[in-house]
């Protein structure tokens, strides 16, 4: 039986939940039951022209020559498509917010780099004849060795997967090679610690597997524009990203979708849209790119695998001291949202546990596998797996209750987290109290009484503790993957400086470094302990155009107007929080 | 190619495409007739979305030669309500939350009214057997067994 307890968001919101607890019917659910919602499929076009594409059946590959003459005599065939027809045929998905290198082309160009990479399209008058079409496009590969273990690929001499990172890493703002926590001195605090723990987790890719596979279907409409109906969960973001590849301007592409047969992250890559409407370009009739069961299954982008090694110091009685966690997310070939992932994974690190010395080494590999995506709480769902074994395994090695042991080290409000912000709104102490009670799992009655709003940010609690800093991680620099500690930052620093500038010395690991590594501006010289309040938050830029003459600008509210209700947004990519 | 005719009654209406040879029922409902209600999922028979009733049983009609189905009677989700008024199985899909992204609904409610058409007072192990060829993967199936126990009246919806 489901349980609200308001009383737990009392002093979030107002009480206006006048939803929650009722029974309310969800608008789409006629449509559902009567066989009237529809996908993106169920849109009947005069005309109808249907694309498949030719895959590469090798992990890694140089194309040597690429004949398409038989398959565009082929019966039915409309239009074959080469990459040369791809107006901007490489494009990474978070180039919307500026967020890494164009890595990734829609068609390939003279290799491919993961078992499935589409090389070649047909459209033809029907899906039979586009599949028939299809085998009789000649391919002529050089196979090329390729590496599938995210260590093996950082490793000096590992094949180069994607040229755009040659290093087999995704470069964090062109400079770092993986995403860096630092709070405290975790090797200072593992010599102390009774016990050390370290353990290493794997978790395999996972198929998102929707009952509706990705596919769209793009139509010619008047004044020039196309229709896309489309499986995208995100309608805009894959609206934006066709613009981009297809270099047209985005009011051009009328966006039809919404209504998705299960997505749970699958159906954010645009693996079929941009195509869809080049073929609608090129013909002038409508094109319907839809992925077959098996391509779904193979070359859906899946979860990521994830490697993550967690070392943890723990004292007898239980309270842990130090963890330090090393992770390597497989991005497969291309960027996708890997690069994200490791920030969430970075973010969410310690889990939700107070340890008052925590660092981490997350990276994104690039691997001759299938791209990698997003999918239900990427980059933290296996880093969660990996600490909540770890936790039992720890609390098993200090001969403690698991639930006990969790309520010891749970953040409570107020505690500093590794992040160097303090912890609101905490209740893992609850939540594990709660399920300890439904599962009739005896704990003791000091952890039964013990309170996520008590005891939190007291003393060391709620210090920034002095934090050793080092440069390991600096594209560049190849001394630094195992670097020394360079530099400790006195306790209460909120930032860490920016680093050196790289040391571009010929090349690393034998290998050749990554072209147009920028230079930076050195760090400042730190004359003086930075010791700072917490910011306050920054104002969000303002997205409004700057203000034309003769037209007023908007008059920014009152101050002292009541907060609105909205959600708060924190983007961990910029750092910003906005409404 | 030659097209080929093929005519039956779709919903109890008598519909007629012309239609290649080897096209299966799937193809033949939703490029020819423009009935979307069945769901392409799989192709191969495995996950049940495209099921229809061909003269009441149960059939997947991707795995379906469209031209065998001549003369017979294919009915479809869309053709459940009577007019306005909805199938008990629709409205106990509403009240049980059974559909969440809603693509495998249409082929799961095909599947339930085959089982109460001959077994109005299934068992829930019934239920279970009659959906197994069906595949949901975000509603879960505990609504959906529910919903189609409390459209026969078997009570026992709130069990989960």
């Amino acid at each position: 039986m489901l349980e609200i307890r308001k009383d737990y968001f009392a002093n979030e919101r107002d009480d206006n939940l006048n939803v929650i607890g009722k029974g309310i019917q969800r608008q789409d659910m006629p449509g559902h039951v009567t066989g009237r919602s529809r996908y993106f499929d169920d849109h009947a076009f005069e005309g109808l022209l249907h694309l498949k594409v030719v895959r590469s059946p090798h992990h890694h590959a140089r194309i040597r020559s690429v004949d398409v003459g038989e398959a565009e005599r082929a019966p039915g065939v409309k239009r074959i498509l080469r990459a040369a027809d791809v107006p901007v045929n490489k494009n990474t998905l978070l180039s919307l917010i500026n967020f890494g290198k164009d890595d990734e082309p829609t068609l390939a160009v003279d290799k491919v780099h993961y078992k499935g990479e589409p090389v070649v399209a047909v459209i033809a008058e029907s899906e039979a004849a586009a599949m028939a079409a299809r085998k009789l496009v000649r391919i002529d590969y050089e196979v090329l060795p390729a590496v599938f273990d995210v260590e093996e690929a950082l490793k000096p001499g590992a094949p180069i997967v994607n040229e755009t990172y040659p290093n087999n890493y995704f470069e964090y703002h062109e400079k770092f090679d993986h995403q860096k926590l630092r709070f405290g001195d975790t090797e200072k605090a593992f010599a102390a610690a009774d016990l050390v723990i370290e353990e290493r987790y794997q978790t395999s890719p996972i198929e998102h597997a929707p009952t509706e596979t990705n596919g769209s279907i793009a139509a010619p409409e008047q004044d020039n524009r196309f229709v896309v109906h489309s499986c995208a969960q995100g309608l805009f973001f894959s609206l934006g990203t066709s613009a981009k590849i297809l270099n047209i301007e985005s009011n051009r592409l009328h966006f039809i979708g919404g209504t998705v047969g299960g997505g749970f992250g699958g159906k954010v890559d645009s693996l079929t849209e941009p195509l869809a409407i080049l073929g609608a370009m090129l013909t002038g009739r409508p094109v319907r790119y839809v992925l077959d069961r098996e391509e779904e299954m193979l070359y859906g982008s899946p979860r990521g695998a994830e490697r993550v090694y967690v070392k943890d110091g723990v004292m007898r009685d239980g309270r842990i001291i130090a963890r330090h966690v090393r992770s390597y997310f497989d991005a497969g070939a291309y960027t996708r949202l890997s690069s994200y992932a490791a920030i969430k994974c970075t973010a969410h690190l310690p889990g939700p546990y107070w340890i008052p010395n925590v660092s981490s080494d997350i990276y994104v590999s690039y691997t001759n596998r299938c791209p990698s995506t997003a999918m239900r709480g990427f980059g933290i769902t296996a880093a969660d797996f990996a600490l909540e074994v770890q936790m039992d395994k720890l609390a098993h090695a200090v001969n403690m209750d698991p639930m006990e042991f969790r309520i010891l080290n749970a953040y409570r409000d107020g505690d500093m987290k590794a992040h160097r912000r303090v912890a609101k709104n905490t209740a893992l102490i609850e939540c594990v109290q709660v399920a300890a009670e439904k599962a009739r799992w005896p704990i003791s009655e000091s952890a039964r009484r013990q309170s996520s709003l008590e005891g939190g940010g007291q003393r060391e609690r709620g210090q920034i503790p002095a934090t050793p800093i080092d440069q390991r991680g600096q594209i560049g620099r190849p001394e630094t993957r195992s670097g020394p500690v360079t530099q400790t930052l006195p306790a209460g620093t909120m930032r860490i400086p920016l680093t050196k500038q790289p040391e571009l010395e010929g090349s690393r690991d034998a290998r050749p470094v990554a072209p147009n590594v920028p230079r930076y501006e050195p760090a400042r010289p730190m004359t003086q302990p930075v010791v700072q309040a917490p910011a306050p938050l920054a104002p969000m830029p303002s997205a409004a155009p700057p203000p034309q003459p003769g037209v007023e600008p908007p008059a920014p509210p009152a101050p002292g107007v009541q907060p609105q209700h909205g959600a708060m947004r924190f983007s961990s990519v910029f750092g910003t929080r906005r409404r | 190619m030659a097209k080929v005719p093929v005519q039956f009654r779709l919903n109890g209406s008598d519909r007629a495409a012309f239609i290649d040879a080897a096209d299966n029922l799937l193809m033949t409902l939703r490029r020819g007739l423009n009935e979307f209600a069945p769901k392409y999922g799989c192709g191969q028979g495995t996950c049940g979305v495209c099921t229809v009733l061909i003269d009441g049983e149960p059939q997947l009609s991707c795995l379906t030669l469209a031209v065998a189905c001549e003369g017979r009677h294919v009915e479809t989700a869309s053709g459940m309500a009577e007019g306005p008024n909805l199938h008990p199985l629709q409205v106990a899909f509403m009240d049980n939350f059974a559909a969440q992204c809603g693509f495998c609904t249409p082929g799961m409610l095909m599947a339930a009214r085959a089982l109460l058409d001959r077994n109005p007072k299934p068992s829930r192990e019934e239920v279970i057997e009659a959906i197994a060829g069906n595949i949901c993967r975000c509603t879960g199936y505990e609504p959906i067994i529910n919903a189609i126990l409390a459209a026969a009246g078997a009570g026992d919806q709130k069990r989960a």
